[in-house]
């Protein structure tokens, strides 16, 4: 479908943008181009709708050399999508997803049609055809954005940090809805991100660049759990690699499962001692049947020492929880961005089953960068 | 009152020459303005691609606003004769620059984003022209126009001094009667209220052009 050969962008001046780069994309693959700002994929991107002309080397788009297409004919048979959004303000919506059947000269009614085909995909009201550009929201536009890319139904689609300018909450419905059109539409897309959740989230493929070269082209799954050397490491992210680990999956699995508890009908004076014998500063609060009920540390402790009240009375129920069996890629970033020292574990039930704490999680971090043997040793 | 009466006494029995001088003034300042536009627009569009050459081209534009109208009149009837064609191309030359800055100005403030993305899709140059930039910086080219046309309609004023005609003619009868004050507010009166008018409408027209008071005008219909 889409086949870069020897491919190298020089700019005036001899900086090299793109230094050699062989590639080849598949019909209805999803591609992602990744890497720290001027690392080319952008560049490498624009090459093939010509917006930058390759200094050496080829790129074929269904078999055909770009060089030797008409550059506007090329640029009308594929789908480009940019952040900035991009629609014409002096245009309507209708006028702006039906611009590229215009400058392929389609009738009117079918381009009419067309748009309204299009607008039903991203679940619009049609009554927004005859509106501005202006008076949509972000996440609207860009939909519409997407849309003018789809319009004269192009088999490639060209996507430069298409989400990039939303806020996250849109960019993530945003890149689902967006998903789901790509494999219902079969289309191949070359994306270009510096976001790597982005990347592993969309693409059936990452290619990561740097300098200018590819460093690794592989699969999310492929790059997560074998990354070529040290900079896509980094560039993963630690975090990542100890999500993607694959003996280390479930919350309960790294949880620490005897907590020291207190009951809740204990007095608060006694649970002094217990603090001091095990050297701790705060205690897991249950009941009877081993509810999870809430904690109390050191400072509610010292607050209430002189009065005589029951810990269910002085303890904190306001806490963050995680069950056992939740993955753990989707709870680690929220552990540690909870910023507490431990995350109690409970059961669908409620009961206490184990403690998260942070110490336990520096110490699968340590191991995914010395890369130890895959028995960690918890507590 | 008595300087109104005079006024109105005046109109009363130079009507038709009055209203002749009026439309001679305004046509003389079109003129000057739909020539300058004819050869300015164009040559904004194309600096605006070769922004290279604009100090060069933008320089020379300065130079010529800078001439004196009367010194300009003076060295144009050298050449050119009396009459009101040396009127049209001075006002030609002072109305290059407005225009010529503004559809500089207009085209190059099209957001590259879309001008990008017009690319991206397959426009040809002219394509990108016509759909994108050009009605984008229609409302700010307008303004250039309408800038030259208000100091166009002031400078037609001294063009009486060449015999070129206009409501300048009657000022200067004005100030050669013994006691010409009523006459010649009867000329400047008129001059001052084209100008307006003039500046009224093309302000007017500039707001209609602007896609922003398109949409607010539908959203306000709808």
């Amino acid at each position: 479908m889409l086949k870069f050969e020897n491919v190298t962008k020089v700019y005036k001046g001899g900086n090299k943008a793109v230094d050699n780069i062989n590639l080849e994309i598949n019909r209805g693959e999803f591609v992602a181009f990744i890497g720290p700002s001027g690392c080319g994929k952008t560049t490498t991107m624009k090459m093939v709708n010509r917006l930058i002309e390759t200094t050496e080397g080829n790129i074929y788009v269904d078999g055909k050399n770009i060089n030797e297409v008409d550059v506007v004919e090329l640029r009308r048979s594929i789908g480009y999508v940019i952040q900035q959004i991009g629609l014409f303000p002096h245009m309507t919506i209708r006028e702006n997803i039906a611009l590229v059947s215009k400058l392929l000269k389609t009738p009117l009614d079918e381009r009419n049609k067309r748009a309204e085909e299009l607008i039903d995909l991203v679940s619009m009201d049609r009554s927004y055809l005859d509106r501005y550009p202006g008076e949509l929201s972000g996440g609207q536009q860009q939909r519409i954005g997407v849309l003018r890319a789809l319009a004269a139904d192009p088999p490639l689609i060209l996507m430069d940090e298409p989400f990039g300018a939303l806020d996250p909450i849109t960019r993530d419905a945003l890149q689902d809805e967006f998903k789901d059109l790509q494999q219902r539409l079969g289309k191949t897309i070359v994306f270009v991100t510096h976001d790597m959740d982005e990347a592993i989230k969309l693409a059936d493929r990452i290619v990561i660049l740097r300098d200018g070269e590819i460093v690794q082209v592989g699969t999310p799954d492929e790059i997560l759990r074998t990354p070529a050397n040290e900079f896509v490491e980094e560039f993963i992210g630690e975090e990542r690699l100890i999500t993607s680990r694959p003996s280390l999956e479930t919350v309960g699995q790294i949880m620490n499962d005897s907590p020291i508890t207190v009951h809740e009908d204990v007095d608060i004076s006694e649970t002094i001692k217990t603090l001091i014998d095990r050297k701790i500063d705060s205690l897991l609060v249950v009941d009877d049947d081993n509810y999870f009920k809430g904690f109390i540390d050191i400072e509610i402790i010292n607050r209430y020492r002189k009065e005589n009240v029951k810990v269910k009375e002085a303890m904190v129920t306001d806490i963050f929880t995680v069950k056992e069996d939740r993955l753990l890629r989707d709870v680690v970033r929220r552990i540690l961005r909870q910023g507490t020292r431990y995350v109690p574990v409970i059961d669908d039930e409620g009961k206490l089953r184990g403690i998260v704490t942070r110490a336990s999680l520096a110490n699968i971090v340590y191991d995914s960068i010395w890369g130890e043997d895959e028995d960690v040793v918890l507590q | 009152m008595e300087l109104i009466k005079e006024i109105w006494h005046y109109y009363e029995h130079n009507g038709s020459y009055v209203l002749s001088e009026i439309f001679r003034h305004f046509l003389m300042s079109a003129y000057g303005v739909l020539f300058a536009a004819i050869i300015a627009i164009p040559l904004g569009i194309f600096l605006a691609r070769y922004s290279r050459l604009s100090p060069v081209v933008f320089s020379i534009v300065n130079i010529i606003q800078t001439i004196p109208a009367l010194a300009m009149l003076a060295v144009l009837m050298l050449v050119m004769g009396l009459g009101p064609n040396t009127v049209v191309m001075a006002l030609f030359l002072y109305s290059i620059l407005p225009i010529l800055r503004n559809t500089y100005t207009g085209i190059l403030s099209v957001d590259k984003a879309l001008t990008e993305s017009g690319n991206g899709m397959g426009m040809t140059k002219f394509q990108l022209l016509r759909m994108v930039e050009l009605p984008l910086a229609l409302s700010v080219i307008i303004a250039g126009l309408r800038t030259a046309l208000v100091i166009g309609i002031s400078i037609a004023t001294i063009g009486a001094f060449i015999g070129a005609g206009g409501l300048g003619d009657i000022i200067i009868r004005g100030t050669n009667a013994a006691d010409g004050t009523a006459i010649i507010l009867a000329g400047a009166i008129p001059t001052a209220l084209i100008a307006v008018f003039a500046d009224l409408f093309m302000g007017w027209i500039e707001k209609q052009l602007n896609h922003e008071t398109k949409i607010k005008r539908r959203n306000r219909t709808a």
